[in-house]
């Protein structure tokens, strides 16, 4: 096997969607012609979104090469090069992955991992196999020590030195809330049941977040190792992976996984020939966001409306079906084998006081690398703003970070300083949450992103309790006349008084920090609400109904478009003349935009 | 329209009885039951009503909670204009005009022909493609205006199937 060159294709969602299916029988096709004998192979994502569609190639003893940005049309010449006249397409190439001897022309080329901006400051343990490893292969997982931490979990540890691990390594919850883990565990364990359960929240909601859904899909073993893991330490025989029916593929590759560690054992009935029994269940949602909550989720699993109910009673004493549940995040369950395997030791020295270990980010938004980032906790916004992510698109200005998506808030750039750990966050006013981060430059109205938010929260709101189901309204409501232009002086003071009401009372985490948004860009950017509110101007040209469409004398040139285009004849002008537009007519339709070639039309406040 | 006795009751019969075993399978019968039938028909939900012994208020409350669920028809194709907050930063309100002029029917609606039926999402997850919009299980990325027509002729014409 090892003495056949290997082609890596990545195939997350996003590769398919930039291409990779395509691109991957453009290889197929290009291997049959040039009779090449190579392993031709499939990964998941690597977290370089940007550079998508990426494939690698690996021919016995040199490094790993990895292509970025190929296409079906180049990517035959690509692999002939590489693979038949040992030339490496610089175009194409970002880097080398791992040992071996290459030309000596390409020692210039850089080290993956080390050298790429994009990287260089990322700690990869959650990530540790995804771009690596086929996730629909098993024996790639086992390969990589998978299923070893199980192996030593069920035959070397008693349930209670688990949880002693978990706790002594400091993990916290990775959904957002940031509860301690081992705390979490030892609280189920100590539940008394007949029964117990291991659920996995896999329903990534936040818009912006897509950390879950790569790792479903690019190492769903991880998943369900952490999960095995923690059934063993809690007591608990069987486990539901709850999965966002919007992500097809991870349910998919879940089941699949599932499927491949009954058959080695790794799941199902006494598994590696001990006394422990764990099974899986995939349970599919159906479109709620609210099912992200915790009870909201369990509720769902049983086939009813996806509610909160009031805690306590916690899941740890009574979950699913009334019986004792530990329900851990995604990423949290990825990061159980490394800290078994690693030793709590290792994991709490990444990190800081409180914050021990990774957190990943998904990084989107307006700046040069969007992707997926694996970096240790304690580093700055700034550092993942300005190195990891590469600052704001065009050489912009930074304006804000949205962390913590619709639960979160907005961070502006005299606090890029603060640390990425869950106290500073919420300090902030903002939240780790799931780990979106969503970088905003100077053309973004921060009312606008509140009205955004708020829009979210408010259409998913479940509806069962008053603060969250009218107060989120009515919040929407004022924003929403601020935008139009037709904010009252006292609106500001008004959604504070709300927001604040709302988050005391609301009955779960939805509503509790559904006002983070809009209560975040008060508290550093009021100054925008006052210029829509007062003096009638969105600063950033984003707010429609605040702007007038107008013609830039200089580029006009008289042909007419706009004038013929316009629904409701608000152009006026004779040919090759200057065209005006009539303000008091124009319905802001945008036509004209589109139909001017010279780009004479444009927004101004 | 088919007559009642026409329903197909066995197609409701086998996924009640693939998933009776299971506890809490309402969810997953319901999806089931709209994979076979394109949506949820009252009739399939009054005898599954039945066989579960469960009030229609309930399956009808579950129906309604979750958004993906349907009772209506739906169009052979569904369009999911992106909504999150990269696809609102870079423009998804041009792309979403597009097809508005294209398919002649507002977001929640199902064109004339039963082709397509046209919606929004919160978030695909695609967020470094932005703009993006999923049409079945298919994601297009890096999105123009200008390209939607082009793209909805595709599956017009029936050529959807190679990707």
């Amino acid at each position: 096997m090892t003495a056949k060159p290997k082609i890596v294709v990545g195939l997350g969602t996003c590769g398919i969607a930039a291409g990779g299916r395509e691109v991957y029988k453009a290889i197929e096709k290009a291997l049959t012609d040039n009779s090449i004998d190579a392993e031709l192979t499939q990964t998941g994502c690597i977290g370089a979104c940007e550079n998508e569609v990426l494939v690698d190639i690996v021919k016995p003893g040199q490094p790993r090469i990895s292509y970025g940005k190929v296409t079906e049309e180049k990517i035959g010449e690509v692999i002939t090069n590489h693979l038949l006249n040992d030339k490496i397409d610089r175009e194409f190439a970002l880097g080398k992955i791992g040992e071996g001897e290459l030309p000596a022309e390409y020692d210039d080329l850089p080290n993956f991992f080390v050298d790429l901006p994009f990287y260089e400051k990322q700690v990869r343990l959650c990530l540790r196999n995804c771009g690596f490893i086929n996730p629909e292969v098993i024996d790639e997982y086992v390969e990589r020590d998978g299923y070893e931490a199980l192996k030593k979990v069920i035959t070397e540890m008693k349930p209670e030195e688990v949880v002693d691990v978990v706790k002594k390594s400091g993990l916290r919850g990775r959904g957002g809330g940031g509860f301690s883990t081992g705390l979490k565990w030892e609280f189920t364990m100590k539940a008394v049941g007949d029964k117990k359960y291991v659920v996995c929240n896999a329903d990534e909601g936040d818009p912006g977040a897509f950390m879950d859904r790569s790792i479903l899909e690019g190492d769903p073993h991880s998943v369900m190792e952490g999960m095995a893991i923690a059934g063993y330490a809690v007591g608990a025989d069987e486990g539901y992976v709850y999965c966002r029916a919007e992500y097809p593929l991870a349910v998919k590759r879940l089941k699949l996984a599932i499927e491949q560690a009954k058959e080695k054992n790794l799941l199902g009935e006494n598994i590696m020939g001990t006394d422990f029994s764990f099974d899986l269940k995939v349970k599919e949602g159906a479109g709620a966001f609210v099912c992200g909550e915790e009870t909201a989720l369990l509720m769902s699993i049983e086939g009813k409306r996806g509610m909160p109910r009031p805690r306590p009673p916690f899941p740890a004493n009574e979950g699913l079906f009334a019986k004792p549940t530990c329900l851990n995040n995604v990423e949290t369950f990825a990061n159980v084998p490394v800290v078994i395997l690693d030793g709590p030791d290792k994991f709490a020295s990444i990190g800081t006081e409180g914050s021990k270990g990774t957190k990943v980010f998904a990084l989107t938004g307006s700046i040069n690398r969007t992707g997926l980032a694996e970096v240790p906790m304690g580093i700055t916004l700034k550092e993942v703003v300005f190195d990891v992510a590469g600052g704001i698109i065009d050489d912009g200005k930074f304006k804000a970070v949205q962390a913590g998506g619709p639960s979160g808030g907005c961070i502006p750039e005299d606090l890029l300083h603060l640390p990425i750990d869950y106290d500073s966050l919420t300090g902030a006013g903002a939240m780790m949450g799931s780990g979106g981060l969503v970088v905003m430059g100077e053309d973004t109205c921060m009312v606008d992103i509140a009205r955004y938010f708020l829009t979210f929260t408010q259409s998913e709101s479940c509806g069962k309790c008053t603060p969250c189901r009218e107060g989120t309204k009515r919040m929407l409501e004022i924003l929403q006349r601020i935008v139009a232009g037709e904010g009252e002086p006292e609106d500001i003071e008004k959604l504070k008084t709300l927001g604040e009401a709302i988050k005391d009372t609301a009955l779960c985490g939805l509503g509790q920090t559904a006002p983070n948004p809009v209560l975040t860009t008060l508290r550093y950017f009021q100054d925008e609400y006052e210029k829509h509110i007062f003096d009638k101007r969105c600063v950033a040209g984003i707010c429609v109904d605040l702007m007038v469409y107008l013609i830039d004398a200089e580029l006009c040139n008289g042909c007419g478009r706009c004038r013929k285009a316009c629904p409701v004849g608000a152009v006026s002008g004779e040919k090759k003349e200057l065209h005006t537009i009539d303000t008091e007519t124009c319905i802001k339709c945008g036509v004209c935009v589109e139909k001017c070639k010279q780009e004479a039309i444009s927004l101004q406040s | 329209m088919k007559a009642e006795n026409d329903f197909n009751y066995a197609a409701v019969d086998n996924i009640y009885d693939t998933w009776k075993a299971q506890k809490g399978a309402l969810i997953p019968m319901l999806q089931e039951i709209q994979h076979e039938f394109g949506f949820l028909p009252r009739t399939a939900l009054e005898y599954l009503s039945k066989k579960l012994n469960q009030p229609i208020s309930q399956i009808y409350g579950v129906c309604t909670f979750y958004s993906q669920f349907h009772l209506k028809p739906r169009g052979q194709h569904i369009i999911r204009v992106c909504q999150g907050t990269a696809c609102h930063v870079r423009g998804i309100a041009k792309i979403a005009t597009a097809l508005e002029d294209e398919l002649q029917v507002p977001v929640g609606d199902t064109t004339e022909d039963l082709l397509f039926t046209y919606e929004s999402v919160a978030c695909v997850g695609c967020c470094g493609l932005a703009p993006v919009m999923m049409i079945d299980d298919v994601t297009y990325g890096r999105l123009i205006a200008t390209a939607v027509p082009d793209i909805l002729k595709k599956y017009e014409r029936g050529e959807d199937n190679d990707s």
